[in-house]
């Protein structure tokens, strides 16, 4: 075993002192490169249509200044508490809150999330804020299958988002099928999509198959733009039938859902519906995923993260479970791009770009992988976020970069990294986060 | 019909990675409920046959041909990676352990029930619904998943993550895991590897007994010889990618052409401190 005394904190000096100026002199000439084009250099179109540009030498000093201090705070904490201090350096009491509130944390939100309608009725921005957010919940459980539970990187992810809704979006206006008829549909052809996918590039591992699968996704959208005859490129398509209550439409007229029930007219009668089918999909996601997770496939799933070689000395066959579980987080992608579609009215390739595959996978890989609530928190608070700092403009991106490494640097695992078995003889106990592989496929 | 003596045929087996030749015209037969040891000094092509006859590798040239009790055979060399395990029924444990660390010993030893399990569940479609049959092929999977944890002595650990057992404990789960696949031939990589000499006495103990009580063949590779000379029946010496030697341990021991492959000469007086050393 590595000797694990902490050496007495002694005061800083001399070689100490100078190691920590010149990695904190690094760190400020990284951040004078990266900052002087993004924030010394502002760019705008000029009143003649060309481009004009100004520089913000301020600006950029004091970011350079401030990531010189940053940097030399580092080096010295590290040095005088060792390396892992920063992980360390999380309170315990913090921890301890974590993991009680997570016990609690499920629960709560999910009857928050059942009672928002109610509670919110006359916001109609909470709710479509809510709609957005469980969209991002949906979608990140269902490429927690693939990245988090089969350890498969996927960056294409968007591709199936963008089947579904177009789906969706060719059946309802071409054949004038309801939601609840293309809801399957568009799921099973996300599936099947991802199978042909599947096939070729499940040999590949690791990198390359990230590579791929974001290659995919930009196949998928750049067909969309370019086949202009079935969807109409780069206009999109427009007057998607906005969702029914089973048939009886939301409008105002006698044959309305108002109506029926007796009650006044009110639009947000459907934002009310749409809300609740996000949910009942989300909460679908996640029960056929935990269902999942204690059967035999999804025992392989997470096997195969773990040691692929093993599991073929086993029987196991990877290719078919590698494909079964691209299948399933296609499906489920499927379904939210097909959600996505009746609730937008309308939809254009700008939708699936690949920014969409990058925060979905920010969501699983920021919330913990393979971890339902650390997944739905990370979603809730992302998309949440992306609204609150909405003020800060320009800098939102800043600081939700700031935390993406706070997060990494404390909880390299993701929020909720540690591990629930899928089944046990006596006592259900956390498996620490350290012994969880990411897999490497 | 209980489908001959042999086990496995191994018959002009090669491999060649470009240039190098790593095993070189090797036949052998592993006897039927035998356990056969495959000794020889480093580099000497043992991992690369097991790696032929487990399917890691498709070999140069041969035949591997195995044969359940039943009167079926496999031609290995036919068979594609997970299809041996899966269909002739062979299972392995690897030179540097690979269990699956992040997950329980119990989840370890269902993942080895896979196979089975799978059909059960009906392809996941009736496990999803719960379907009672499914629910039973589970409940039996984890009794003999609770068997095997009774015999390696680590029942009290089931719900611990494999990759915080100790060494020689992850060493016992892996063949414990092995078996749990329900293999007619046994292939262990160096079982014994950085176990003590106490842990080694019991691992022979489980290894008979496995052999006596489950009438599973052993096929192993081994650098012990405590292991190799009291529970084997049948040694074979690879050196440089050919067999030099196979018989009975007492016959490998006194071979001339063995010991001069181990210690590089082949000495009189060396071979008989060799032989006191071992008694």
């Amino acid at each position: 075993m590595a000797d694990t005394t902490v050496p007495p904190p002694s005061s800083i000096s001399g070689p100490r002192l100078g190691r920590a100026v010149r990695s904190a002199l690094i760190t400020a000439v990284v951040g004078a490169g990266l900052f002087s084009l993004m924030i010394g250099v502002r760019t705008e179109a000029g009143p003649a249509g060309g481009l004009v540009f100004w520089t913000r030498w301020t600006e950029l000093g004091w970011m350079v200044a401030a990531s010189f201090v940053a940097g030399f705070v580092r080096e010295i904490v590290i040095q005088r508490s060792g390396e892992g201090v920063l992980e360390a350096l999380m309170p315990a009491a913090f921890k301890r809150f974590i993991n009680v509130v997570a016990r609690l944390l499920g629960p709560a939100l999910l009857a928050f999330a059942v009672l928002m309608p109610i509670i919110f009725y006359d916001q109609r921005y909470i709710l479509d804020l809510g709609i957005l957010a469980l969209t991002y919940v949906m979608l990140g459980w269902g490429l927690n299958i693939v990245v988090g539970l089969a350890g498969l990187l996927d960056l294409g992810y968007v591709a199936f988002y963008a089947v579904g809704a177009y789906s969706y979006a060719l059946f309802s206006t071409t054949f004038g099928l309801s939601f609840w008829l293309c809801l399957p549909i568009a799921g099973i052809l996300a599936a099947f999509w991802g199978v042909l996918l599947g096939f070729p590039v499940l040999r590949l591992k690791g990198d390359y198959l990230a590579i791929v699968t974001l290659a995919f996704g930009e196949i998928i959208r750049l067909v969309i733009v370019n086949w202009q005859s079935l969807t109409g490129g780069p206009n999109g398509i427009t007057g998607i039938p906005r969702p029914s209550f089973f048939g009886v439409p939301f409008s105002a007229g006698p044959e309305g859902f108002a109506e029926l029930f007796g009650i006044a007219f009110s639009p947000t009668h459907r934002i009310v519906f749409l809300f609740y089918v996000i949910l009942a999909l989300a909460l679908l996601t996640n029960w056929v995923t935990i269902r999942l997770r204690r059967l035999p496939i999804g025992r392989a799933w997470e096997a195969l993260r773990e040691d692929e070689i093993a599991c073929r000395s086993l029987g196991i066959n990877t290719t078919t479970t590698k494909l079964t579980a691209f299948a399933t987080g296609a499906m489920f992608g499927g379904f939210a791009g097909a959600f996505f579609a009746t609730r937008q009215g309308f939809i254009s390739p700008e939708s699936f770009s690949f920014q969409e595959s990058a925060l979905v996978l920010a969501i699983v890989v920021l919330g913990g992988m393979g971890s339902q609530l650390g997944v739905a928190l990370a979603a809730v608070t992302m998309i949440g976020g992306f609204e609150l700092f909405r003020g800060l403009d320009q800098y939102r991106m800043l600081v939700f970069g700031m935390a993406m490494v706070a997060i990494m640097v404390w909880r390299p695992r993701g929020l909720i990294g540690s591990r629930t078995p899928s089944i046990y003889l006596k006592t259900p106990t956390q498996i620490s986060a350290s012994l969880v592989k990411e897999g490497h496929g | 019909m209980n489908g001959g003596d042999t086990i496995l045929d191994v018959v002009h087996l090669s491999m060649r990675f470009g240039g190098i030749v790593a095993v070189k015209d090797l036949s052998f037969s592993a006897r039927r409920g035998g356990i056969t040891a495959l000794i020889g000094p480093n580099g000497a092509g043992k991992t690369t046959v097991f790696n032929c006859i487990t399917g890691f590798y498709k070999p140069t040239t041969g035949m591997m041909r195995l044969g359940h009790a039943g009167g079926r055979e496999f031609l290995l060399e036919r068979l594609f990676d997970f299809r041996i395990a899966k269909l002739a029924r062979v299972a392995r444990t690897f030179q540097n352990i690979r269990l699956f660390s992040g997950m329980t010993v119990l989840e370890n030893l269902l993942v080895a029930q896979h196979n089975p399990l799978m059909s059960a569940s009906g392809y996941t479609l009736l496990g999803l619904v719960g379907f009672p049959g499914y629910l039973h092929a589970e409940r039996a999977a984890i009794d003999l998943a609770r068997y095997w944890l009774d015999r390696i002595g680590l029942i009290e650990r089931a719900d611990d993550a494999a990759g915080n057992l100790p060494y020689g404990d992850q060493r016992r789960l892996e063949i414990a895991r092995a078996m749990c696949a329900d293999p007619v031939l046994l292939c262990l990589d160096e079982p014994a590897a950085g176990l003590n000499a106490q842990e080694s006495g019991a691992l022979n103990d489980f290894l008979q007994f496995i052999r006596g009580e489950h009438k599973v063949s052993i096929l192993l590779i081994e650098h012990d010889m405590s292991v190799v000379m009291e529970i084997s029946d049948h040694v074979i010496v690879l050196d440089y990618g050919e067999k030099i030697a196979d018989g009975s341990p007492r016959a490998i021991r006194d071979d001339p052409k063995v010991i001069a492959a181990y210690l590089g000469v082949a000495d009189e007086r060396t071979a008989e401190a060799i032989m006191e050393a071992d008694q």
